[in-house]
């Protein structure tokens, strides 16, 4: 299981995967807005996300557990 | 009286470092004996060794467990320190400490670079009185290294652990290229942590090279072999001159394998969206010339040594495909370092810029980040070398400042048709300026009023007005910038510019 983490502050601006998909390293799970810039998250495993734990439009701090893949 | 046969035997001996099962040991771990180490690095018979005979009566202590001298790589004499870690693990008594003490005294009057090869446990307690405090005691390691920085490049290359002080041979030096899985640095144990402050934790936690090359930013390459860590050891002497004295050489240079000709379809027009600056660098630098240093540690921001149209330089570019390119603590610290390891020896440096600032918020306030610009800055104004700055897109607030912009005394700052230099971006402006204004209107008209206000900051900080303004130093077409960007350099080779004297500035 791999938390997948916000690696800087910012605003969840989407949310490109759902629950169940299954995703590999390197893919894009989220996109995150923060100094006017568009920053990709990506999924660090391979895997099926668990559970999503942001939604857009949410603030998150470095380090904030964006979802779970398994 | 002792005959030459006799001496070649105990020269022999004491070649032959520690015990055989130590030497099985090290083989199992992939770690090279020290004399393999320094064979690999050095020219065939070019060394020249001091102190072999340290505790020589000792018998078990054959060289007190490091080899010292100076030898030659691709022609060019330098100075080794090199830890034997089957003998006490490398560890240091009196002897061996003297021996590092007096090879830095020989790399800073010879004016040669000093090598460290580091694979060691750190003091013998045991011999502390003799090893540890004192006027040539441990200490002075480091009393030297601080104030032989600068002037002959010191790099070190980590094959086994780094301990307790010992952690501070690497810390001081120019560069550590690291051993993944053998490479470590820790001023407590795992096993100290536990017995003093209750820490549970793996020795690769507590101080592994891909730790402190992701992390802590105390290491410059994570490599996988031994070998590795010595051709890297070689390709960054290649940039560097002998001492601060001197230029680094200029080589026949390559085409880079990418032109410049689709570098406007590389560069998104939208300042928001994410590109890959590498995809840029290796358009404008000569091939196979980038020595990139702390890649996987702060990559919002690219800096390495490189080659321009055969000239040694040192590149320093915001990475917008890693946190917007967004400058942090660590990024500040990355390539103020750099920065400073450049100007020390007259290594040229490019700026690619494409930055919206320093990060704001409670969590990097709290970590410091307007000291942490502030000392990326400083760097950046001291550095009196020639420097060339490129708007490639953005350039906001500080962070125009962190990239050499008009303020800092680059040679040239030249803009790309992408290039866009203001306090802060379009949104965040109007946002900042005009809110009460936007407030006031009913609702459905305000997106109308936004975009207009917008266009009209756009046209305010258009690149031809600043070019007009004088602000920019000139325009370069994208499918041009290699070219230019050579020539520059060409032209400010004669730069002789200096700060006004003083002791020495206060660092943020």
């Amino acid at each position: 299981m791999a938390e997948i983490q916000a690696n800087m502050a910012g605003t969840i601006a989407e949310v490109l995967v759902s629950e169940n998909d299954s995703v590999q390293p390197g893919q894009d799970v989220i996109i995150l807005e923060s100094m006017k810039m568009h920053i990709p998250i990506q999924s660090s495993h391979d895997g099926k996300v668990k559970e999503i734990k942001v939604k857009s439009g949410d603030f998150v701090n470095t380090g904030h557990v964006l979802l779970v893949v398994e | 009286m002792k005959s030459e046969e006799e001496l070649r035997g105990q020269m022999e001996t004491i070649k032959k470092g520690g015990a055989e099962k130590y030497h099985i040991k090290a083989k199992e771990r992939g770690k090279l004996f020290v004399r393999g180490r320094l064979k690999l690095l050095l020219d065939d018979e070019s060394f020249a060794e001091d102190g072999m005979f340290a505790n020589v009566l000792d018998g078990k202590l054959p060289a007190d467990g490091v080899v010292c001298g100076v030898g030659k790589v691709h022609g060019r004499s330098v100075a080794i320190m090199a830890n034997d870690s089957t003998i006490k693990a490398g560890s240091w008594g009196w002897r061996t400490v003297e021996k590092i003490v007096r090879i830095q005294e020989t790399a800073v009057k010879l004016k040669v670079p000093l090598i460290y090869l580091v694979d060691s446990a750190g003091a013998r307690i045991t011999d502390q009185v003799e090893m540890f405090p004192g006027r040539r005691g441990a200490g002075r390691i480091f009393y030297n290294e601080a104030n032989i920085s600068g002037v002959i490049p010191q790099i070190c290359g980590l094959f086994g652990p780094s301990a307790a002080g010992g952690a501070y041979i690497p810390a001081f030096c120019d560069v550590t290229y690291m051993v993944d899985g053998n490479a470590s640095m820790y001023l407590g144990s795992p096993r100290m942590a536990e017995m003093v402050i209750g820490e549970k934790v793996t020795l690769e936690e507590m101080g592994g090279a891909k730790m402190h090359c992701t992390t802590s930013g105390s290491g410059d390459m994570l490599c996988k072999t031994e070998e590795e860590v010595i051709d890297a050891i070689k390709k960054h002497l290649t940039y560097f001159p002998q001492n601060c004295d001197e230029k680094p050489k200029d080589i026949e240079p390559k085409e880079p394998e990418f032109s410049c000709d689709d570098l406007e379809n590389i560069i998104p027009k939208n300042e928001n969206v994410p590109f890959d600056m590498y995809d840029l660098i290796k358009r404008i630098v000569d091939r196979d010339s980038f020595l990139e240093i702390k890649k996987i540690y702060a990559p919002e921001i690219i800096v390495g040594f490189s080659r321009i149209g055969g000239k040694s330089i040192g590149v320093i570019a915001n990475q917008p495909k890693a946190k917007g390119g967004v400058l942090f603590v660590e990024s500040a610290y990355k390539a103020g370092k750099f920065i400073q390891l450049c100007d020390a020896f007259n290594i040229p440096l490019l700026y690619l810029a494409d930055v919206p600032g320093f990060m704001i918020g409670t969590a990097v306030e709290k970590q410091g980040i307007i000291r942490a610009g502030a000392r990326m800055i400083f760097s950046v104004s001291q550095a009196t070398v020639p420097k060339v700055s490129i708007i490639v897109r953005k350039a906001y607030g500080a962070g125009l400042y962190a990239m050499a912009g008009p303020g800092y005394e680059p040679d040239c700052c030249l803009a790309l048709p992408t290039a866009m230099i203001a306090v802060m971006g379009p949104e965040a402006a109007v946002n900042a300026v005009f809110f009460n204004k936007i407030m006031e209107l009913p609702e459905e008209e305000r997106p109308a009023y936004i975009n207009k206000l917008r266009e009209d900051y756009r046209k305010d900080v258009d690149i031809y007005k600043l070019g007009a303004e004088l602000v920019t130093d000139g325009m370069v077409a994208p499918s041009e910038l290699r070219n230019e960007i050579i020539n520059r350099f060409k032209k400010y080779e004669s730069k002789d510019y200096h700060l006004p004297k003083r002791r020495h500035g206060v660092i943020p």
